[in-house]
């Protein structure tokens, strides 16, 4: 089926995410919108889902004007989607979820769960699924909760797949899988819109590529284009992609942790009996796919989870089993990797951010009042040396972009007396400006001889910043290897197998 | 095409990812209950036996009524409760759950302990015992049931209370005004549905909070009936609060069986409405269409919204039907037990019917059994009242509450509600 969008424009208030888009999708393609985080791609899509609605422009299905009122409209004229965060109930089993939205009944209005399944086993020996249509779906592992998205798609008789950022949660492996099945989808005839911020895949499954910035569209690139000229399309300026640094200067080992084991309030063995340790002056990369303890780990770090049992020694300081103000005060810098949520007080101003964490003692409370003057002060340095965005310190955090909102965190910090340096996935959802000073900044901590743990799910962010790379598996790290390691091993490793020639966890 | 074939994954290590933390909760909670059955049953040393009369003079068949040597039988049921308790230790000991019979067990055995004590030298009459239980079970299951539904499709309903209120009123006054209890039925629904109107309306609609929406719809349902209770219907209680009440309807065989028979079986329509739409609700939540389009809405609206479901529509109209059915509820008030509205009649009815639909984990089968317990326990407090038992009768009014204290907050712990219960469904 062809799609065609026609000056597609999307305002949400004085914003205008989508401006007069022009996108046409042949049938049987593989279509790459490519764009930043913020450029208004997943607008778009939502729009031709029938979840926003267009201020301008229409819809065509095989030249045929359309109007979707909402999502249901657009399901019966043959549009998918496989969300970037599943639409998937958790206490569902696959089939359940599959049937939802299109129930069949049997006599007395009872759910026709048997025709639900054969659906589902019908479309999985299709596409060489293995897909258990009882299995719950919040047990299953994120690549197959996606292929349960992709069959609820195809149960629907979908003719134009959207994809929305579908490798975010994946590893490298499920990835290339993914790749596959989206190719053949494309021979037996389905039209699929792959939005994504990643060049390498786009080169790697594209027909044709359209790119977005800042909800305009760009321009069109092929599929043979370079990494360097799809970045500076989608950014519109030059980009480094690779983060200058010099060789590490190492010191002794500053963070020491021995047999860490991270237990839930389930009784789920979430950490589990992990050691490494990180010198002055390193970073530690934890790899791994979302979802496998790397959170727990870094929480535990800080004090923040209540089961822990191991050591986490901090320049032969003991770390565990203390409130989070004195580990804190024993000199750690945190970036918690939900910005929103755990990094800043949205309600809170720019000044008043860079503060939280030190409203203890000294120069900015005095008697149990706070110095404002001096913080005043303190922040124009702070926003002037990390160059945030704002119009005042007096902004609130909760109006800044995602970057400037970073680098308030970064700022406050990096001010503090540092021994230990943990950032937990620093620049997701960042535009690639704000990527490249979080990246140069972590560079620059290390440098200063501070010990540097990075958490990230990204490939090559990994590769970027570490000096060695931990690759965390289900609760447990894989292995530790050296920054050069080639990256279908890292991949491997993330799926669970350890790199050869290391053997058993390190 | 091609076949894809699933690449071999090392996912095949044996899952040891799941440690049971020990939860010392339930053994301490078992202790506690040894120590005062050592407390009351042997240091508290009553003379005599206990009798247990298990028929009442109308059944066809007649059981034998057991009498119990009081203090024997105490010291040997403490007996039994501490060796329990030492179980249930060393089960937890050795990170293994305590099972849920087994509290049963001991409970039913504290239960019998306690009665044997408290009436020792009289008559402990067990039908009576159930048959109250019952009844002062029904307003509390119509509101779980009423509770289940709102909550399964993402609103809270602190609202039941209200919803009981007005029902018992309006069944009252339509039920005496026009001679017909059915319409009254009906005027109990309908006015649960116009205050459940009010809480879709404002937290559905307008994202107000929807706590705070059901405490003020309850302040200001008892406000108003409280008004025209004092203003209205005491002008002319003849015409307005004298409604017809139900009788009791007895189910042949069934009604014959011992013990149950009479307690399950000789019973006002009402209770018979209320199995039916105890059994509707559950077969419905769990194998229609409307149950399984209702829960996703309740567990993750948006998922639900992207498969054509109109979350708004779903939510509103289920908290409708939630307050028809907590109506009914507030009618057994006025035409199935007292026989007129009196101020404030629910008392709090409401609020342990909330308590049932947590310690059921949200499901209509065990919520039922939940509410049942509470009505257990304020009845075991009138029936003691009526044999003369040793414990001062303000203490043992605030028995029902305990227990619903204890049962929400001790042993509910880990259950999960519909995720999305209690918050808002806003589109960008």
């Amino acid at each position: 089926m062809k799609l065609e969008l026609r000056g597609i424009t999307k305002r949400f208030g004085a914003l205008v995410a989508n401006d007069h888009i022009d996108l046409t999708v042949q049938s049987g393609e593989i279509h790459a919108l490519l764009g930043e985080n913020g450029a208004g791609k997943s607008t778009l899509m939502n729009v031709l889902y029938g979840l926003y609605q267009a201020e301008e422009g229409e819809i065509l299905l095989d030249d045929v004007v359309q109007k979707f009122a909402g999502p249901g409209d657009a399901m019966n004229a043959g549009i998918g989607m496989v969300h970037q965060h599943f639409m998937l109930i958790p206490v569902f089993t696959v089939a359940e979820n599959v049937m939802l939205g299109h129930e069949q009944t049997t006599f007395g209005g009872r759910l026709d769960l048997e025709a639900a399944r054969a659906k589902v086993r019908e479309i999985s020996a299709r596409f060489g699924f293995h897909v258990d249509p009882d299995a719950l779906v919040e047990g299953l592992p994120v690549g197959v909760q996606q292929r349960v998205e992709i069959i609820k798609a195809l149960s629907r008789d979908a003719k134009v797949l959207v994809f929305d950022e579908p490798t975010a949660v994946l590893t490298p492996q499920e990835t290339d899988e993914l790749m596959v099945i989206m190719k053949q989808l494309r021979e037996s005839g389905t039209s699929i819109v792959f939005i994504t911020h990643k060049l390498r895949e786009v080169r790697e499954v594209a027909d044709r590529i359209t790119v977005i910035r800042l909800g305009k569209v760009v321009g069109e690139a092929s599929p043979t284009a370079t990494n360097t000229e799809l970045a500076s399309l989608m950014v519109g300026r030059a980009v480094e992609l690779t983060v200058a640094k010099n060789p590490p200067v190492l010191g002794e080992p500053a963070l020491v942790v021995r047999d860490l084991s991270v237990i839930d309030p389930q009784g789920q063995v979430v950490v589990n009996n992990v050691s490494f340790e990180v010198k002055s002056g390193e970073v530690l990369v934890i790899a791994g796919v979302q979802g496998n303890g790397q959170t727990e780990l870094t929480e535990a770090l800080l004090g923040l989870q209540p089961h822990v049992t191991g050591s986490i020694e901090l320049d032969g300081k003991s770390l565990r089993n203390r409130s989070v103000r004195k580990i804190l005060d024993a000199g750690v810098g945190f970036v918690p990797e939900d910005r929103t949520q755990d990094g800043v007080v949205a309600e809170f101003s720019i000044a008043e951010n860079l503060m939280l964490d030190r409203s203890t003692s000294k120069p900015f409370v005095k008697a149990g009042n706070l110095q404002l003057n001096f913080l005043a002060n303190f922040a124009r340095e702070k926003v002037t040396e990390f160059d945030i965005r704002t119009q005042g310190i007096d902004s609130k955090a909760g109006r800044l972009s995602g970057g400037n909102q970073q680098k308030v965190v970064l700022a406050r910090e990096l001010s503090r007396d540092l021994r230990l340096f943990v950032a937990a996935q620093p620049t997701r959802g960042l535009d690639v400006g704000s990527i490249e000073f979080v990246h140069k900044r972590i560079i620059a901590t290390r440098d200063s001889g501070l010990p540097v743990i990075v958490v990230s799910t990204e490939l090559d962010e990994v590769v970027a910043l570490a000096d060695r790379i931990a690759v965390m598996y289900r609760g447990g790290i894989v292995g530790i290897v050296p920054a050069d390691t080639p990256r279908d091993v890292l991949g491997l490793m993330m799926a669970g197998e350890p790199a050869p020639g290391t053997g058993e966890a390190a | 095409m091609s076949v894809l074939t699933e690449p071999e994954r090392p996912q095949a290590e044996p899952d040891n990812r799941a440690v049971v933390l020990r939860s010392w909760k339930a053994p301490i909670a078992l202790a506690i209950f040894t120590v005062i059955a050592a407390g009351l049953f042997i240091l508290g040393h009553r003379e005599g036996t206990t009798r247990f009369q298990l028929s009442q003079g109308s059944d066809l068949i007649q059981l034998p009524a057991p009498e119990l040597p009081t203090f024997a039988t105490g010291i040997i049921i403490t007996i039994v409760l501490a060796l329990m308790t030492a179980f249930a230790f060393y089960r937890v000991q050795k990170y293994r759950r305590v099972p849920i019979w087994f509290i049963a067990v001991f409970a039913v055995l504290f239960m019998t302990g306690f009665l044997t004590w408290a009436a020792a030298g009289a008559t402990v009459p067990v039908p009576g015992l159930l048959i109250g239980t019952v009844t002062l079970s029904v307003p509390l299951i119509f509101g779980a049931m009423g509770g289940v539904i709102s909550e399964r499709v993402g609103v809270v309903n602190v609202a039941i209370e209200g919803q009981l209120l007005a029902g018992a009123f309006s069944s009252a006054v339509i039920a005496s005004a026009t001679g017909n209890l059915y319409l009254g039925l009906l005027g109990a629904m309908v006015a649960g549905v116009l205050v459940s109107f009010v809480l879709a309306a404002f937290s559905i609609k307008y994202f107000v909070d929807q706590v705070i929406v059901g405490v003020v719809l309850n302040v200001l349902v008892i406000g108003l009936t409280s008004f025209f209770y004092s203003q209205v219907l005491t002008k002319d209680p003849g015409l307005l609060n004298t409604p017809p009440r139900f009788s009791r309807i007895e189910i042949p065989i069934l009604g014959e069986i011992p013990i149950l028979g009479p307690v399950l079986f000789e019973q006002t329509i009402i209770v018979y409405i209320m199995y039916v739409v105890v059994a509707l609700v559950y077969f419905c939540l769990f194998h229609t269409k409307w149950g399984l389009r209702m829960r996703a809405v309740g567990e993750h609206p948006t998922a639900a919204d992207t498969v054509g479901i109109n979350v708004t529509g779903t939510r509103f109209w289920n908290v409708s039907l939630a307050g028809a059915i907590a109506g009914l509820g507030g009618a057994y008030f006025t035409l199935g037990a007292v026989g007129a509205f009196g101020k404030e009649m629910t008392a709090g009815a409401g609020f342990i019917a909330l308590a049932a639909v947590i310690f059921g984990r949200w499901d209509p089968i065990r919520a039922t059994l939940a509410a049942l317990l509470f009505g257990f326990a304020t009845n075991l407090q009138n029936v003691l009242g009526i044999i003369g038992s040793p414990v001062p009768s303000e203490f043992m009014l605030m028995l029902p509450y305990i227990v619903t204290i204890f049962a929400v907050a001790g042993l509910v712990g880990r259950s999960r509600g519909p995720a999305a219960s209690g918050k808002p469904y806003i589109k960008a």
